[in-house]
C-alpha cells in the first residue's frame, strides 16, 4: 500500500486541475475568455497563453514525478538506498537555467506589452474623457464644445442634483458645456485618453475586454489611453475594494460608431 | 559565536500552578500557549470562512445564530454586504497573524528550537512570557471589534487608505472596529519583535558543546531565518499601524490627500499619501508570507529526511535557498502595487527579483523530489503531509509565476487567481507543515502517539478537499471574476455562481474533515498509545530527551555534547540505521 493512494491520489488531482483551466484557455470551454477588443491585448494573451503552457508543463511534470517517487519508494523498507544521479549539482543548474531563461524571456518579453500600455502617453488627437469613482458608481465627463473641462470643487458635489463632479458653471466658464454621464460612451477605433479622479477613497477600473485595469489613487490624478476596436457593451467593474457598495459597483462601456457616437454627445449638449 | 555555554537562561523549576501553566517561564510551555491560540485562532477564522462561502452562493438566505453575533450586520441572520466584508477582514487578519505567524514559527520555534540546540531555554524566558501574553492581549482586542457597536472594519487584512484612514465616513466598521484592528496588530508587532530578538539571541549564543550551526537541523535554521525576516518587517509595520492609527483619532494625514468627498463629508486632512500606505504595508506583507511559508518548508524537510532514512542530495542548497528567499523576499513588495498608480517602470524593477525567487524555490522542489528517488520513504500521518505539501507548494508557487508578470497582472489583479494563489500556499501548504510537524512532534511533548488511521484519513480527506476549493479559484480568476465581492451580480459573473457552489460544498466538507484531527489531537492524549522515547527514530536532540515531554530543563541537569550532523541515516550503527547527534559512535559528516 505505502505511498500508492497517494501517488493514484496526487495524479488524478493534477489531471483534474489541469483539464478544465487549459480547456478555457485554449479551448474557450465552459466559460469563455473574455474577446479581445483593444489593441494592446494580442500581446498580453499571448505572454497568458505562453506562460500556462510553460507553468502548466511544470506543474503536470512535477506533480507527476512527486506521484511517481511516492509510488516507487514510498513504504519500501530496507531497499538499496540511492541518490539521484548527479546528486543535487546537476538539479541546481537546471533550476537556474531553466528557470532563468524562461524568467528572462518572458519578462523581457511581457516589458513589450507593458510598455505599451503605461510608457506610451496618449497621443495628441485622442479623444480625452474624465471619469470619476466614488462611492459606489462610476461617472463620466466629457469636455464639451469648449474642449475644457471645468474644475472640479469637491464641496459643490451634489449626488442629489445631478452635479457629481462638483462643478461650478456659474463662475468657472470651461464647465458650463461639460457632459457628464452614467455610461462610458466612446467612438470605435479612437484612441481614448481617460483621465482618472477619485472622488473619496481607493477604487480600480476594470474592463476585461480592454485588457485595462487600474487604480484610482485619491489625491493623485493618473491617466490612461486605450483604443476600442469593437463595437458593443462591455462592464466596467471596480476591483479595489472601497466599501459595503464595492460588489455593486459597475459601469458599462459603450462602445459605437463615430456618427453615432457624435450623435449621441450632440444629444447630451442638448439636454 | 560558537558553542557558548551560557546560562542566561537559568531558572528554577516552577512551583505553583501560575508559574507551572499560566504566566510560565519555560519554553515548552510558551510554545504550547501559542499553539493553544493558533488553534482557536485557525477554528474562528474558518468558521468566518463558512459564513463567507455559503453568504456568496446564498446571498439572501438566513444563516440561523447569526443574528446574535450581530443584530446589525446579520438581521434575522441574514448577511449584510458590509458584515461579509467585517467577516472577511477578520479571517484574514486572524489568519494570517495569529495562525500563520503563531503556529509554524512561534509555537514549534518555541518549543523545539532550544532543544534542537541543546539549550535549557531561550536566551530570555520573562520576554519569551511577555511576548505570549502580548501576542494574547492583541488577540483580545481584535476580537473585541465583534463587539463593539458598527461591528469589525471592511477594509480587509490589507486596511488600504484612505478606506481604512478617515474614519467612520468610509462606511460601517471604520470608527471603532478599524481603530480596534490598528490596536491589535501594533501590539501583535511588539509581540513578535520580542519573539524575534528572542529565537535569534538563542541561536547564536545558546548552542550547546559541538553544536556548530552547521549542526543545527534545518528546521532550526528555518526558525533562525525566519526571526531575522520577523524582526525587519514588523519592525515597519509597527510604525505605520501607529501613523494609521493617528490620521484616525489625531487629525494627522500621513496616508489621507486633501480634497477627499466621502458621504458628503468633507475630510479636513491635506497631503497625505495613500500610496505611502502601501508601500509600508507590503514592505512588512511580503516577507510576512515567507515567514508563514519558511518555517514550514523547514519542518517538511526535517520530518521528510528521518522518514526517508537518507539525507537530502544537500542540505547546505536548502539552507542557502531559505536565505536566498528571505534576502529575495525584501526586493519583491511592489508586486503588490503593480497597478496601484506608483510609476509604471518601477513594476518592471519589482518583477525581476519577483520572477527571480522562483529560482530557489524550483532549486528546493527539486532537491525534495530528487531525496525521495531512492530512499526508503516510511508512509505515516507525518511523512504524509509533507508530501502533500510538496504538492501544494508546486501548486501555489506555479500560480505566481503568472501574477510576477504586470502585463498579465493587469488583467489577473484583483481577481480569484491571486486569492487562489495565496491560499494554497499559505492555507494549505503552510497549515501542512503545521499538521506535519503536529503528528511528528506529538510523541515529544506529550509522551503518546496519536492515531495514525485516523491522521491517514485526515490527510486524504484533506487533500482532496483543498485541492476541490483552491484549484477552481485560479479557473475563476481566469474568467476575471473579481475578488472582495459579497455578492456575485456582473453580467459575466452570474454564469460562474455554480463554480462557486461546488467550492462551498468543498470547503465546508474539508472544514468537517478538521474534526477528525480535533478529535485526535485531544483524544491521543488521554488514550493514545505511549510513546516510546524516539518514535521515529529521528536523530536531533529533541528525541534525546530523558523524558516525554522533557523536563523543565529540557535534558535534566545533562549538558549534552553534539558529535554529528543530524543526517547521519542510512548507516550502519548500534542504534540501527541512525546515528543520534549525542552519538560519540563513527563521525562521517554527510555533504
Amino acid at each position: 500500500m505505502g505511498g500508492k493512494v497517494f501517488a493514484v491520489l496526487v495524479i488524478l488531482i493534477a489531471l483534474a486541475s489541469a483539464v478544465p483551466i487549459i480547456s478555457h484557455t485554449f479551448l474557450g470551454a465552459t466559460v469563455a475568455p473574455p474577446e479581445d477588443i483593444s489593441t494592446h491585448g494580442a500581446e498580453i494573451d499571448k505572454q497568458m497563453d505562453e506562460t500556462m503552457i510553460e507553468a502548466g508543463l511544470s506543474f503536470l511534470a512535477a506533480q507527476i514525478a512527486l506521484g511517481f517517487f511516492v509510488w516507487q519508494f514510498g513504504g519500501r523498507k530496507d531497499g538499496p538506498v540511492k541518490n539521484f544521479p548527479g546528486g543535487a549539482k546537476y538539479l541546481v543548474v537546471a533550476a537556474v537555467l531553466l528557470v532563468g531563461a524562461e524568467a528572462i524571456a518572458l519578462g523581457a518579453l511581457g516589458s513589450k506589452a507593458w510598455a505599451k500600455v503605461y510608457f506610451q502617453p496618449a497621443s495628441a488627437d485622442a479623444l480625452p474623457v474624465q471619469v470619476q469613482a466614488g462611492q459606489f458608481a462610476f461617472y463620466f465627463r466629457y469636455a464639451g464644445p469648449d474642449g475644457k473641462f471645468g474644475q472640479i470643487h469637491p464641496d459643490k458635489i451634489d449626488e442629489g442634483n445631478s452635479n457629481f463632479f462638483g462643478l461650478d458653471p456659474e463662475n468657472d466658464i470651461a464647465a458650463r458645456d461639460d457632459i457628464q454621464s452614467g455610461e462610458f460612451v466612446v467612438p470605435v477605433n479612437k484612441e481614448i485618453h481617460l483621465m482618472m479622479h477619485a472622488k473619496d477613497v481607493g477604487h480600480s477600473f476594470y474592463v476585461r475586454e480592454l485588457r485595462i485595469q487600474q487604480d484610482f489613487v485619491p489625491g493623485l490624478d493618473l491617466s490612461m489611453h486605450f483604443t476600442a476596436t469593437k463595437v458593443g457593451k462591455y462592464e466596467i467593474v471596480c476591483t479595489q475594494l472601497c466599501g459595503l457598495g464595492h460588489y455593486n459597483m459597475k459601469g458599462y462601456l459603450n462602445v459605437m460608431s463615430q456618427e453615432d457616437f457624435d450623435k449621441w454627445l450632440r444629444s447630451q449638449s442638448n439636454t | 559565536m560558537s558553542e557558548a555555554q551560557v546560562h542566561v537562561a537559568h531558572h528554577g523549576p516552577p512551583t505553583s500552578f501560575i508559574r507551572k501553566h499560566v504566566f510560565s517561564l519555560d519554553h515548552k510551555v510558551i510554545g504550547k500557549q501559542y499553539y493553544g491560540l493558533a488553534l482557536v485562532a485557525v477554528f474562528t477564522g474558518m468558521v468566518l470562512s463558512w459564513l463567507m462561502r455559503i453568504h456568496l452562493v446564498w446571498p439572501n438566505a438566513p444563516i440561523p445564530g447569526l443574528q446574535f453575533l450581530s443584530k446589525v450586520g446579520a438581521p434575522g441572520g441574514v448577511m449584510t454586504p458590509e458584515y461579509y466584508l467585517s467577516l472577511m477582514t477578520m479571517h484574514g487578519t486572524l489568519m494570517v497573524f495569529f495562525v500563520l505567524t503563531n503556529a509554524p514559527f512561534a509555537a514549534f520555534g518555541n518549543y523545539f528550537l532550544p532543544i534542537q540546540i541543546g539549550a535549557e531555554d531561550m536566551a530570555f524566558p520573562r520576554f519569551n512570557m511577555m511576548s505570549f501574553w502580548t501576542t494574547f492581549v492583541a488577540f483580545l482586542i481584535l476580537i473585541a471589534a465583534f463587539f463593539v457597536g458598527d461591528g469589525p472594519p471592511i477594509s480587509g487584512w490589507t486596511a488600504y487608505a484612505p478606506l481604512s484612514a478617515v474614519g467612520g465616513d468610509s462606511g460601517p466598521g471604520q470608527a471603532l472596529g478599524q481603530t480596534l484592528w490598528g490596536l491589535s496588530i501594533f501590539v501583535f508587532c511588539i509581540a513578535s519583535l520580542l519573539g524575534s530578538l528572542n529565537f535569534i539571541a538563542t541561536t547564536l549564543d545558546l548552542r550547546t558543546k559541538g553544536m556548530t550551526l552547521a549542526r543545527m537541523p534545518i528546521v532550526s535554521w528555518a526558525w533562525f531565518i525566519t526571526s531575522c525576516i520577523a524582526l525587519l518587517a514588523f519592525a515597519v509595520l509597527l510604525p505605520a499601524c501607529l501613523l494609521l492609527i493617528l490620521d484616525r483619532v489625531a487629525g494627522t494625514s500621513f496616508f489621507i490627500p486633501a480634497g477627499l468627498n466621502v458621504s458628503d463629508h468633507l475630510q479636513p486632512h491635506q497631503g497625505g499619501s495613500p500610496l505611502l500606505w502601501q508601500h509600508l504595508f507590503w514592505f512588512f506583507g511580503h516577507p510576512e508570507v515567507y515567514i508563514a511559508i519558511l518555517p514550514a518548508i523547514g519542518i517538511v524537510s526535517h520530518i521528510l529526511i528521518c522518514n526517508m532514512r537518507k539525507p537530502m542530495l544537500s542540505h547546505k542548497v536548502i539552507i542557502y535557498c531559505m536565505m536566498g528567499i528571505g534576502f529575495l523576499s525584501y526586493m519583491v513588495w511592489g508586486h503588490h502595487m503593480f497597478l496601484s498608480g506608483m510609476n509604471p517602470f518601477s513594476a518592471l524593477v519589482f518583477s525581476f527579483p519577483t520572477l527571480m525567487i522562483t529560482i530557489p524555490a524550483t532549486i528546493m522542489t527539486l532537491i525534495w523530489l530528487g531525496s525521495l528517488y531512492g530512499s526508503n520513504l516510511r508512509i505515516n500521518s507525518a511523512s504524509l503531509f509533507c508530501v502533500g505539501f510538496i504538492s501544494m507548494f508546486v501548486s501555489g508557487g506555479v500560480s505566481g509565476f503568472f501574477l510576477a508578470q504586470p502585463s498579465i497582472d493587469i488583467y489577473l489583479h484583483a481577481t480569484y487567481f491571486v486569492v487562489g494563489h495565496f491560499h494554497m500556499v499559505m492555507g494549505v501548504a503552510a497549515i501542512m507543515g503545521v499538521f506535519a510537524g503536529t503528528y511528528f512532534w506529538y510523541p515529544k511533548m506529550t509522551g503518546r502517539m496519536m492515531s495514525e488511521t485516523l491522521g491517514k484519513w485526515h490527510f486524504y480527506l484533506t487533500l482532496i478537499g483543498t485541492y476541490a476549493i483552491f484549484m477552481p479559484f485560479h479557473y475563476l480568476g481566469l474568467a476575471g471574476n473579481v475578488r472582495r465581492y459579497s455578492a456575485f451580480t456582473d453580467d459575466f459573473l452570474v454564469p460562474l455562481i455554480p463554480v462557486h457552489k461546488f467550492i462551498t460544498f468543498a470547503a465546508l466538507f474539508t472544514g468537517a474533515v478538521q474534526l477528525i484531527f480535533i478529535f485526535n489531537l485531544f483524544y491521543s492524549r488521554f488514550k493514545g498509545a505511549v510513546a516510546p522515547p524516539n518514535p521515529w527514530e529521528c536523530t536531533s536532540l529533541e528525541w534525546s530527551t530523558p523524558s516525554s515531554p522533557p523536563p523543565f530543563d529540557n535534558f535534566g541537569g545533562q549538558h549534552l555534547v553534539v558529535y554529528h550532523d543530524p543526517y547521519q541515516y542510512g548507516v550502519k550503527s548500534s542504534t540501527g540505521d541512525y546515528l543520534m547527534q549525542t552519538s560519540p559512535e563513527r563521525a562521517g559528516e554527510t555533504p
